[in-house]
């Protein structure tokens, strides 16, 4: 896993697709020439048309630096250029070039041992979950919440492996947020990330909690600002913008 | 869509910075040469909507970096960013 060095194009081969929602899909790649990744990285992601365009994006590894597949969980956007062909178009044994892993700040590894808060909107989502796959597969005792706002109940992502992680009883708290609909006997919050829901569920700061933000860019920059006028130190939070998704989380 | 929304930060440039530099380089920092604000390439301010990319310092929005790519060359004005600090990579 060496940061060092450029990094090549290489093809992926799907071997596997889980749909996570009706809009939101994991794709496992087998990549033959990988070696290994932490938690919170990412791939780019190019497409070549018959023409010659090319289209780059960015997707975030959802499998934890344990597993031998790569997974990328996409989230299609249907004015997307790239996402409507992962999520719809591709199908199992077809290849896709990328490269990666990307990045070494909005990482996070066990051994790191201050609480842990993350916070999610959307598919921002992903990278979260690899860090807390990560952290169940390495029977890390970590103290970690994580606060994951959705739009409604069907568009949250991993929610029965969440609700499977959350009961292990090894320290992880999991606090959903829906934005666009109160479902009977629902028992999470219904609206945005505000300085109550955020007094209720981050770590007192004098617990020093490393902090990973990721979603909307509208969304991480909200949460960030709520943290920071809670006096958490800005240098102990970490974010990670992906612009806007057609609609805010 | 508003600037605010286009608005990404530097973990969206790793790739193309790995390019240039030919490390990771989100986690160097690098000072601002406007305000001195000194920042993780991560959390600098970048437009990929632009002709190429702008990148800008998030404490003064100032330009710190802009990158064009095409017809197989790099353009990469660095004019300001005052200093780069990052770690010996083995």
């Amino acid at each position: 896993m060496t940061s060092r060095g450029p990094l090549a194009w290489q093809f992926g081969t799907l071997a596997d697709i889980v749909q996570e929602t009706p809009r939101v899909a994991s794709l496992y790649f087998d990549i033959p020439e990988w070696h290994g990744h932490l938690a919170g990285q990412h791939v780019d992601v190019r497409l070549t048309a018959e023409d010659g365009y090319v289209a780059e994006r960015s997707y975030s590894i959802a499998s934890p630096p344990e597993d031998p597949r790569v997974a990328l969980t996409v989230e299609r956007l249907d004015d997307g250029e790239v996402s409507p062909y992962l999520v719809g178009e591709l199908r199992l044994g077809d290849r896709v070039e990328l490269r990666g892993p990307i990045g070494g700040f909005f990482v996070w590894r066990v051994g790191d041992d201050r609480p842990l808060f993350l916070i999610g909107g959307g598919s921002g989502v992903v990278p979260l979950m690899a860090m807390l796959r990560h952290r169940g597969r390495m029977r890390s005792k970590t103290p970690a919440r994580l606060l994951y706002s959705s739009r409604t109940l069907a568009d949250i992502i991993y929610r029965a492996e969440l609700d499977s992680l959350a009961t292990a009883g090894d320290g992880l708290e999991v606090y959903h947020t829906l934005t666009r609909e109160k479902p009977d006997g629902w028992k999470g919050f219904t609206r945005r990330v505000d300085q109550a829901m955020m007094q209720e569920v981050a770590w007192p700061k004098e617990q020093m909690p490393a902090v990973f933000i990721c979603g909307p860019t509208t969304f991480v920059e909200a949460s960030a600002s709520l943290l920071v006028a809670m006096g958490y130190p800005p240098a102990a939070i970490k974010t990670e913008r992906f612009g806007a998704t057609g609609g805010s989380a | 869509m508003t600037m605010d929304e286009m608005r990404l930060d530097g973990n969206a440039i790793g790739g193309l910075l790995r390019e240039i530099f030919a490390m990771e380089m989100t986690s160097s920092l690098g000072t601002c040469a406007h305000c001195g604000a000194v920042n993780e390439l991560a959390r600098v301010q970048v437009y990929v909507h632009a002709p190429g990319t702008v990148v800008r310092c998030p404490a003064c929005e100032a330009v710190l970096m802009r990158v064009v790519r095409g017809r197989g060359r790099y353009w990469v004005d660095m004019t300001g960013v005052r200093c780069l600090e990052f770690a010996e990579q083995a």
